[in-house]
């Protein structure tokens, strides 16, 4: 019988290895597993995975390919001041490693991911591509009539490949599983917050990107059993300060730096490294006669604040000051992909809103491969000190 | 780099100036004369809507260009620098903000009125959304609509999408600028001012299908831009308007048949060496030095894309007088930078073939995600598709510190050598 350290310890490598499987093993495996199953590929940052599920498809989400792929065909397709995941993302389209997707969804961010939704249509990648063209409209009859339209253009896409029609009963069972996995995540990090030392960031992150390339059933498994294993006591606090990270949305950091900003002394108590997987806030009615309406319903009323949504009506410098405080948190660290225009134009705002409210804040900017963290850690270690000595 | 001369102007571009004058005097007193000013983005915009309840229109697009030109861009882009916003963000968006730090003093010296209403007409470039929302910080409490217009993903525009936006229009955008206005949008005048749109773009077509003639009478890049202003800004669906586009095409039309070049700032060119499509906005803060290495290598641009982001009429678009939602829906949708990649790929090949072109040249755009990303892949589907030299070069549009002239000069020169020596190859092979 293994110890509770170790099972976690299994857990984490499980998880760490599925991550960063840039061949999608596991979800290709599945597919072969029955006739009629799909794989539908999205890039960051959120689409409706239960719409997918329900249709016998494994959503997959595809974030990059970070700093475990050298970018060779990737650098001839982009200038040298486009982000860096689109060109990863391309790379691994030309090296197959995106073979047997059936299908790609990019969703309304930015720019590049809207222009690289055609590349793929160019370069003839999967049986359907969608711009995933979410509303910028929230109300229900305007916004929400055109985004029903555009999941019902999702599910026929999906169903002209594998024939399966979504009923109300698969649907809402869909929904019921993304609600669990939702909530197990929230569980994580709210234990996290009272005890940050029990699990690193690093391992929180392996976890919950683990869950975008395997079955959402598989998941809430691991999920499940890391809550318990974190529940119970273990390991020893640090004289740690308590940063929320934010701007990281779409083009993930690498781990390196993660650990280097745990390493200097800051236990990241929030974050948006992953924040398709916690983007619908609280649950989705999962028992009406409606379930694609609840999908659009949760769309409008519970996203998470994001730089991809128009927020004039519910301003982000806000929501990132109410997170502070709801998480302890002693500071932010600003933390944006170079190039990225969305999470760059926030940033100034959204540091006056921390201003204001006497919350403080540094900022860097990263790209996905980058590879040297010795400022990175220096600039979050004299955050740490400042706070730890002044505040 | 030689030293501009006073630029050498058509009759049209002085009555375009006399037009900006009046609309910029007008706006410097639109306060004191109780005029309601929105502040709204070129493609994509609504100008009738507007000029229909008696607003006055500002572009903040438009200003930054006018900065850059007058070389103010450079400071007001270190100003925005300096409050947070980063270095690789996009330099229109810098620039405006800049300008409204220093004063909001637009491009004739004059103030520019603080908006009564952002109008975000959100077509074909994710950055404007940024860019309204921290315009809606600099003017809190400000009235703000928004338009989101569907990307055409697919490749053409559908019933669902064009429902969405007139559902748009009706129930949150036009309320709120008959809120603004403190009027009822009256729709026969904006179906009048739609009719004359419409008029204007008959015009404006066939000014830009007159570079199908070898040679050109129009260069539809350099010059287009100037040509495309009144269409793309505060004027479309006006008298002045038509009457602009009336006398621009005459002139055209003049030049066409005595058989002249196109004008520079310098005069009229003499030959026609090459024939390019270009894709991609130009520079700004170095507009004329960057043009110049074009005209001294008698190089005429007879079809360029950026001509296009304030709507694709030359592919049959016409605003619509009986349906103005509708039609004007479309004609969001229609800009260029809403059209998908492969739509764009389309649209360069036809205007390759159809404007007899010897070579396609992308100029690259540091700020444009929406126009960059992706260009490498449409100029390689380009030169498979038409056979033609292909040609790339790199700016920005009004951050001085990202346009090397000696960079691209020297790209150009390599490439016009190119476009010679496939001329001569060409030629040889006909004779044999």
């Amino acid at each position: 019988m293994n110890s509770p350290e170790q099972q976690l310890e299994k857990l984490l490598d499980e998880c760490k290895t599925l991550a960063f499987d840039l061949n999608f093993t596991y979800a290709k495996d599945w597919k072969k597993q029955s006739k009629n199953r799909l794989l539908v590929g999205y890039l960051p940052i959120y689409v409706p995975r239960e719409i997918i599920h329900a249709a016998n498809a494994l959503p997959v989400g595809i974030m990059g390919v970070g700093d475990r792929k050298q970018i060779i065909k990737g650098d001839a397709y982009y200038q040298s001041y486009i982000c860096h995941l689109p060109r990863g993302i391309i790379e691994m389209a030309l090296d197959h490693n995106l073979e047997n997707f059936d299908g790609f969804l990019f969703p309304a961010i930015c720019d590049c991911v809207r222009n690289l939704s055609g590349m793929f249509k160019i370069v003839k990648k999967g049986k359907f591509t969608r711009y995933f063209d979410y509303p910028q409209n929230f109300d229900a009859l305007i916004g929400g009539v055109f985004y029903r339209e555009l999941l019902e253009t999702v599910i026929h896409d999906m169903y002209l490949l594998n024939g399966v029609k979504i009923t109300i009963e698969n649907l809402n069972h869909s929904i019921k599983l993304y609600n669990i996995n939702r909530r197990l995540i929230e569980k994580i990090y709210d234990i996290r917050q009272e005890f940050p030392w029990r699990l690193s960031a690093v391992d929180v992150y392996h976890i919950i990107r683990a869950g975008l390339v395997i079955t959402v059933e598989k998941h809430n498994e691991i999920l499940e059993e890391v809550v318990s294993l974190i529940e119970k006591d273990s390991g020893e606090p640090l004289d740690n300060i308590r940063v929320v990270v934010s701007g990281s949305f779409c083009e993930q950091p690498p781990v390196g730096l993660i650990k280097s900003i745990e390493m200097a002394g800051c236990y990241i108590v929030d974050d948006d490294f992953m924040l398709g997987s916690r983007w619908i806030q609280g649950d989705i009615n999962a028992a009406t006669n409606n379930p694609v309406n609840e999908i659009v319903k949760s769309f409008l009323e519970q996203s998470a604040p994001s730089s991809a949504i128009y927020d004039v009506a519910n301003p982000k410098g806000k929501r990132l000051v109410d997170l502070v405080k709801k998480r302890k948190a002693d500071g932010v660290i600003f933390c944006a992909a170079s190039f990225c225009d969305p999470a760059l134009l926030d940033r100034p705002d959204l540091q006056k809103s921390c201003d204001e409210a006497g919350v403080n804040h540094i900022n860097f900017q990263f790209h996905e491969n980058t590879g040297q963290f010795k400022v990175i850690k220096e600039q979050a270690g004299t955050f740490s000190d400042s706070i730890k000595l002044w505040v | 780099m030689s030293n501009p001369q006073e630029a050498i102007k058509e009759k049209s571009m002085i009555i375009q100036k006399e037009m900006l004058g009046n609309l910029f005097t007008e706006l410097s007193t639109a306060k004191e004369n109780g005029k309601k000013v929105v502040y709204t983005f070129v493609p994509g915009n609504l100008t009738e809507l507007i000029l229909a309840l008696d607003m006055l229109p500002v572009y903040p697009e438009i200003n930054a260009l006018q900065s850059g030109m007058r070389k103010k861009s450079g400071s007001y882009i270190k100003d925005a620098e300096k409050i947070g916003f980063s270095e690789d963000v996009c330099t229109y968006v810098k620039c405006d903000i800049g300008m409204m730090l220093n004063g909001n003093i637009g491009p004739t010296g004059e103030k520019l009125p603080d908006p009564d209403m952002l109008l975000l007409s959100y077509t074909g470039c994710f950055t404007f959304l940024k860019w309204f929302e921290n315009l809606e910080r600099l003017f809190p409490g400000v009235e703000i609509a928004m338009l989101h217009t569907p990307y055409q993903e697919d490749g053409r525009i559908t019933d669902d999408q064009v429902n969405y936006m007139v559902k748009q229009l009706k129930e949150e955008v036009i309320p709120k600028m008959e809120k603004v206005a403190g009027k009822k949008m009256d729709y026969n005048r904006l179906s009048k001012m739609l009719a004359n749109s419409a008029k204007s773009e008959d015009l404006w077509v066939k000014v830009l299908e007159s570079a199908k003639n070898v040679p050109s009478p129009i260069d539809s890049y350099f010059a287009g831009v100037y040509y495309m202003g009144p269409l793309n800004t505060a004027f479309r669906g006006t008298d002045m308007a038509l009457q602009y586009y009336q006398e621009l095409f005459n002139e055209v039309d003049d030049r066409l048949k005595k058989g002249l070049l196109p004008i520079n700032p310098e005069g009229e060119m003499k030959k026609e060496r090459y024939r390019l499509v270009v894709e991609g906005p130009p520079n700004w803060t170095n507009f004329r030095e960057f043009w110049k290495i074009f005209y001294d290598m008698g190089a005429v641009i007879v079809a360029s894309t950026y001509t296009k982001v304030g709507g694709v009429y030359d592919r049959g678009f016409r605003h619509e007088p009986e349906k103005p939602l509708e039609s004007l829906s479309k004609y969001c949708m229609g800009c260029y930078t809403n059209l998908n990649l492969e739509q764009r790929v389309d649209l360069i090949e036809h205007y390759i073939k159809e404007y007899k072109a010897d070579g396609f040249l992308i100029n690259s755009i540091k700020s444009c995600n929406s126009f960059s990303a992706g260009q490498l892949l449409m100029m390689r589907e380009i030169e498979q598709r038409c056979g033609v030299p292909v040609g790339f070069i790199e700016s920005d549009l009004v951050d001085p510190r990202y346009f090397s002239y000696a960079n691209i000069k020297n790209r150009l020169e390599s490439y016009f050598q190119m476009l010679e020596q496939r001329k001569i190859i060409m030629s040889q092979e006909a004779t044999v």
